[in-house]
């Protein structure tokens, strides 16, 4: 699968930093891996994936790249692939995390200091409007 | 004729609902978040609609990868809460008003606003944390005390409607709602929102300012927020800040001139700037 020709509308979202748009590209990317979270809807499910990650993962026709991405928990890697938050917070509510948990790591902070920034009023928009910005 | 007495918007935040869940409200952290809601809950008890007509958005729970429906509506009689990855929510069953749902299918789509039709569907936290904040930590065994219409809008695959159509979506809605005989008296709720994103390294972004101009310009010149692009949502109030559209299809379904009853606002909500407004036809 080749990533198209960015449309003018899709090309604006490139300036923005550290975001992922699921788009058409990307929802076709990711829909085995999205499905795959899909099904951890259901509590068998979820025993089943608990007790054994990879055997679980096998039946589901994921690359290799989103396979090793949700066995390492490697949630952007997960993103990059073609994951949409809402689909992966199945997986990460299985782990019995929280969104929070989650895009603490996705920032690089431990869940300490992102709650914490969250506290002291969240992330600036400052310096993270545009590419352009230093910040990020 | 039914109609529409008053307009709700709040933030859907997952978190709310594992709270009320485990009966934590009052601890220090949520507890000014639930305070936020005290006025309101009076409000609704007083305002006692028939029906609520709830626009929210399905986070992957109803509908999976194989399809995105762009608008959808409930036309079933009962929904029940969805199983997100933790069990289903020890809510009441969401009980629709079916009869009616379904004229406002007909009459929206032969008013050329072609909706899909969902005979059955599961709601998620986008819908039941809402019912929760206005209406009070109603437990398994209770019963919401109004009918519910849901109506999905995709805001996760981009493109998402843009916030004009979804006014306009609002205002067809109205006029589907008033062409109904009943009497029934009708609150619409547009939820989601205010700034946050949930990923990438710019997760945690919260921006008051441009929140502020929402929340004014809701009553001020609601036009102005129709024209709001998709990209400046996301670059201004963040990636899951699209939800915002939502607000705007309630918006539609007022008079231009509106009232604003209460407005709470508050920063963080786990991820979230939390933004909750109540309109009234002026």
């Amino acid at each position: 699968m080749t990533e198209p020709q960015l449309s003018p509308y899709l090309t604006e979202f490139e300036d923005i930093p550290g975001t992922y748009v699921f788009n058409t590209f990307r929802s076709r990317q990711g829909f085995h891996l999205n499905q795959f979270c899909m099904s951890l809807m259901k509590a068998d499910n979820r025993a089943a994936f608990k007790a054994d990650n990879a055997a679980y993962l096998a039946a589901w026709d994921l690359t290799d790249a989103q396979r090793d991405a949700v066995l390492a928990r490697d949630w952007t890697g997960m993103m990059r692939e073609g994951g949409n938050i809402y689909f992966l917070s199945k997986l990460f509510s299985t782990d019995g995390h929280s969104f929070q948990h989650v895009a603490a790591i996705m920032t690089g902070a431990t869940q300490a200091q992102y709650a914490q920034m969250m506290l002291a009023g969240g992330r600036d928009p400052q310096g993270c409007r545009s590419k352009a910005d230093p910040s990020l | 004729m039914a109609r529409i007495v008053a307009g709700v918007t709040t933030s859907h935040v997952p978190a709310i609902g594992a709270m009320i869940d485990q009966g934590r409200q009052q601890e220090p952290y949520w507890a000014p978040i639930f305070g936020g809601f005290e006025f309101s809950k009076r409000w609704m008890a007083e305002l006692k609609p028939d029906v609520a007509i709830v626009i929210y958005n399905d986070h992957a729970s109803a509908f999976d990868a194989s399809i995105f429906p762009t608008f959808a509506l409930g036309c079933a009689d009962r929904y029940l809460p969805a199983d997100e990855g933790w069990g289903r929510r020890p809510v009441p069953t969401v009980m629709g008003h079916a009869d009616l749902a379904c004229h406002i299918a007909q009459h929206m789509i032969l008013d050329e606003f072609d909706l899909t039709v969902v005979n059955r569907m599961d709601v998620d936290h986008g819908l039941t944390v809402p019912l929760n904040l206005l209406f009070g930590d109603l437990k398994a065994d209770q019963a919401w005390p109004c009918q519910v219409i849901p109506l999905p809008i995709n805001v996760i695959q981009y493109p998402p409607p843009t916030g004009k159509r979804c006014y306009a979506m609002g205002q067809a809605l109205r006029r589907a709602v008033e062409s109904w005989p009943g009497n029934e008296r009708v609150v619409v709720f547009g939820t989601g929102g205010m700034s946050h994103q949930l990923q990438g390294t710019r997760a945690g972004f919260i921006n008051t300012p441009w929140d502020t101009r929402f929340l004014d310009n809701l009553t001020l010149d609601p036009l102005a927020l129709t024209r709001i692009t998709h990209a400046e949502y996301v670059r201004e109030a963040g990636s899951e800040g699209i939800e915002l559209v939502m607000w705007l299809a309630m918006r539609g379904a007022l008079d231009e001139r509106v009232r604003e009853v209460y407005r709470f606002y508050h920063v963080p909500c786990s991820n979230t700037a939390l933004g909750h407004i109540i309109l009234e036809n002026d």
